[in-house]
């Protein structure tokens, strides 16, 4: 199933202050969700992205725009005509109904000629609890179960019906990290057996790069870059989706473009072609430093994190947004250089330490991993590098 | 360990004794005094041991009016006032604009005085030489024949004391049940969209056993209050129930010891143990089912 979105806007009324503004909670939407795939809808909190997934479901009605599956306009087709299972993010497992009865929930609501017999309806339920490994908790109460049964028991209930899409908001959140990343393998397995086109919705840009087939980066109900998860990091569009992918987070510095070549404060950091002068952030990743004696980037050390095969170095400069930055470099590369090694023996705190003692450490710039954005629009610029 | 539960009934003492004064020595008294035959109140000094106090009550066709009034009145009142209580409750739930209104309203008349209750009644039903009162009123306009509801026949008290009753109760259970609908999680109520429930399904499968609970206390509170009427039907029919025909059990066990024909604190005191025995049954008859049906 795919589906399509075309100018797809929610808005809801503001209900504070007289005279506040709508909050327009998804923005114009234009995109196509190809058929089959595992799409994950990021973005922080409060972006819209739960929104976007109501409308898709028919939960909310769009204030304007249409929703198509396949060709099928299903804007105006009421939620449970519309084939969609959806996973909330407490599961809402009806908690007075067993395992099998919330399983065969959604069956028991057909009406007429899609009414089935009731031993198809067990069946039906168990097929769908083989799916996602329940089968032996059929007679249990939700409250019964661990918060992964109870996730596998809400996806149950969500594909028993044969939805053509699913939708899961948020679906790991309410789990500990070790199930979670236990479950999202899980998901992951389920929709390649299913091959029913998901949606599902997260704020964890981990969660969303591991599992998904593409990426839709939201921000306060605007789409910012939809791409396939190393597209996304490898390539940002913007500031945003540069610092909102990637753990550790990208190290963004205040710069500028003169003269064919980018300058992090006054440090002449990468020679490049084709960008007018102009006033950009400059952003690197934690992997794009290579310490270098001679390297452009003046920074001063102020601890090291050694964890065996990598070391993150933390430096300071005075351009840079933010506390710190951190480099993560491989051990023995971080060891050639002289500051580092004089260092390393003396500090005791190594992210507190004050130390009046400057110690200068010098970085070089990997070109892939060195993007430059417009300072106002904070757009990505391209350039070449020489 | 010793000395801890030396302290800890050191602590309940207060309220042991209280309990113990005022709720178990009283409790076994009426027992005694139920089973006391020829008790003499004036010289303390019974004739022997016997059931005939019970069976005195059980012959008294004061009681057996009481009886059958306190019955009727449980089994009207009960499951018609918890029914309309509940539909209210969704019709305030349902509603957006002027809800806090509507509640205050509905919960009015449960900061009323019972009697102040009573008194409008009164009014509106009773018939007197000079006039028929509101509702005989309405009922000549629709052309019917004008009843004296107070004053008239059997049915016609029974009715008012029932929508007397209902109304009275309906404020408490509107109160519990709207707050018993607005925890219901509204996540549910999406799940239940999404499966494609009907509204009638969501109701029956989602909304009313997560309510249940409280249903199941209204319901036990409601059977227990309805056999210990009593000041309802004095704020009706005046205090000489027996010769209104309107008499409760607690009616019945008030005269036996302080009415006109009082005196008897044995005979009130079977009566009494009587009632306990009803409201004892009842009440297990209702945990058993509520076992079954009740969800948590």
């Amino acid at each position: 199933m795919k589906i399509r979105l075309e100018n797809l806007t929610k808005k809801f009324q503001n209900r504070g202050k007289k005279g506040g503004a709508d909050v327009v909670a998804v923005d114009n939407f234009n995109f196509e969700i190809p058929d089959g795939k595992l799409i994950g809808l990021l973005g922080p909190s409060g972006c819209g992205k739960s929104t976007a997934l109501n409308l898709i479901s028919g939960l909310e009605t769009p204030t304007s725009g249409r929703i198509f599956f396949d060709d099928e306009d299903v804007t105006d087709v009421a939620v449970e005509n519309r084939g969609v299972g959806l996973v909330f993010q407490n599961y809402a497992l009806y908690p007075h109904l067993t395992v099998l009865k919330n399983i065969m929930f959604p069956l028991e609501n057909l009406k007429g000629a899609k009414k089935l017999p009731r031993e198809r309806m067990i069946d039906k339920a168990y097929e769908a609890a083989r799916l996602v490994q329940i089968e032996e908790l059929m007679d249990r109460k939700p409250s019964e179960l661990s918060g992964g049964q109870q996730q596998r028991v809400a996806i149950a209930r969500a594909l028993v019906k044969r939805p053509r899409v699913l939708l899961l908001d948020e679906p790991l959140s309410n789990l500990d990290a070790r199930l979670r990343l236990q479950t999202r393998e899980e998901i992951r397995r389920i929709q390649r057996e299913t091959g029913i086109t998901t949606i599902f919705v997260t704020h964890d840009q981990e969660e969303a790069m591991s599992i998904s087939d593409l990426i839709v980066v939201m921000k306060s109900g605007k789409i910012q870059q939809i791409d396939k998860p190393q597209n996304v990091y490898d390539d940002p569009k913007n500031l945003f989706v540069a610092k909102f992918l990637g753990t550790p987070a990208i190290n963004v510095f205040v710069g500028s473009v003169k003269h064919g070549r980018i300058f992090i404060g006054d440090d002449a950091v990468m020679q490049i072609k084709g960008v007018e002068n102009t006033a950009i952030y400059a952003g690197i990743r934690p992997e794009g430093f290579i310490p270098d004696d001679n390297g452009g980037l003046k920074c001063l050390l102020k601890g090291v994190e050694v964890m065996g095969r990598d070391t993150s170095i933390l430096s300071s400069h005075y351009a840079q947004e933010g506390e710190l930055i951190r480099s993560i470099v491989e051990s023995e590369e971080a060891f050639s250089i002289t500051a580092l090694d004089d260092m390393i023996d003396k500090i005791i705190d190594p992210v507190h330490s004050r130390s009046d003692k400057l110690n200068e450490v010098r970085f070089s710039v990997k070109p892939k991993k060195l993007f430059i954005f417009d300072r106002e629009t904070e757009e990505r610029i391209y350039y070449k590098t020489v | 360990m010793k000395k801890n539960s030396f302290k800890a009934w050191l602590y309940l003492l207060p309220a042991l004794i209280f309990l113990g004064v005022f709720m178990l020595y009283p409790l076994i008294d009426v027992l005694i005094y139920s089973v006391e035959e020829g008790y003499n109140s004036a010289s303390q000094t019974s004739f022997g041991i016997g059931s005939y106090n019970f069976s005195y009550v059980l012959h008294d066709p004061y009681f057996m009016q009481a009886l059958q009034n306190t019955f009727l009145l449980v089994i009207i009142t009960v499951p018609l006032s918890t029914g309309l209580a509940l539909l209210i409750s969704l019709g305030l739930t349902s509603i957006k604009k002027l809800r806090n209104l509507f509640q205050t309203i509905y919960f009015l008349p449960y900061v009323t005085n019972t009697l102040a209750v009573g008194l409008v009644f009164m009014i509106l039903f009773k018939k007197t030489a000079y006039s028929d009162g509101l509702v005989n009123a309405l009922i000549s306009i629709f052309g019917g024949q004008s009843v004296d509801f107070i004053d008239g026949p059997y049915w016609a008290k029974m009715f008012v004391l029932c929508l007397y009753t209902i109304w009275i109760v309906l404020p408490f259970k509107i109160l519990i049940l709207t707050s018993a609908l607005a925890s219901v999680n509204e996540m549910y109520y999406k799940a239940a969209r999404v499966d494609g429930t009907s509204k009638f399904r969501t109701f029956t499968r989602i909304t009313l056993p997560m309510i249940s609970p409280m249903i199941f206390y209204l319901v036990i509170t409601g059977f227990i209050g309805a056999f210990k009427a009593y000041s309802d039907s004095v704020a009706l029919f005046g205090t000489d129930l027996n010769a209104a025909g309107m008499n409760t059990i607690v009616g019945y066990i008030y005269d036996m010891l302080y009415g006109d024909s009082g005196g008897y604190p044995s005979y009130a005191s079977a009566a009494a143990i009587i009632l306990f025995v009803i409201v004892l049954t009842i009440t297990v008859i209702n945990l058993m089912i509520s076992r079954k049906n009740v969800h948590y």
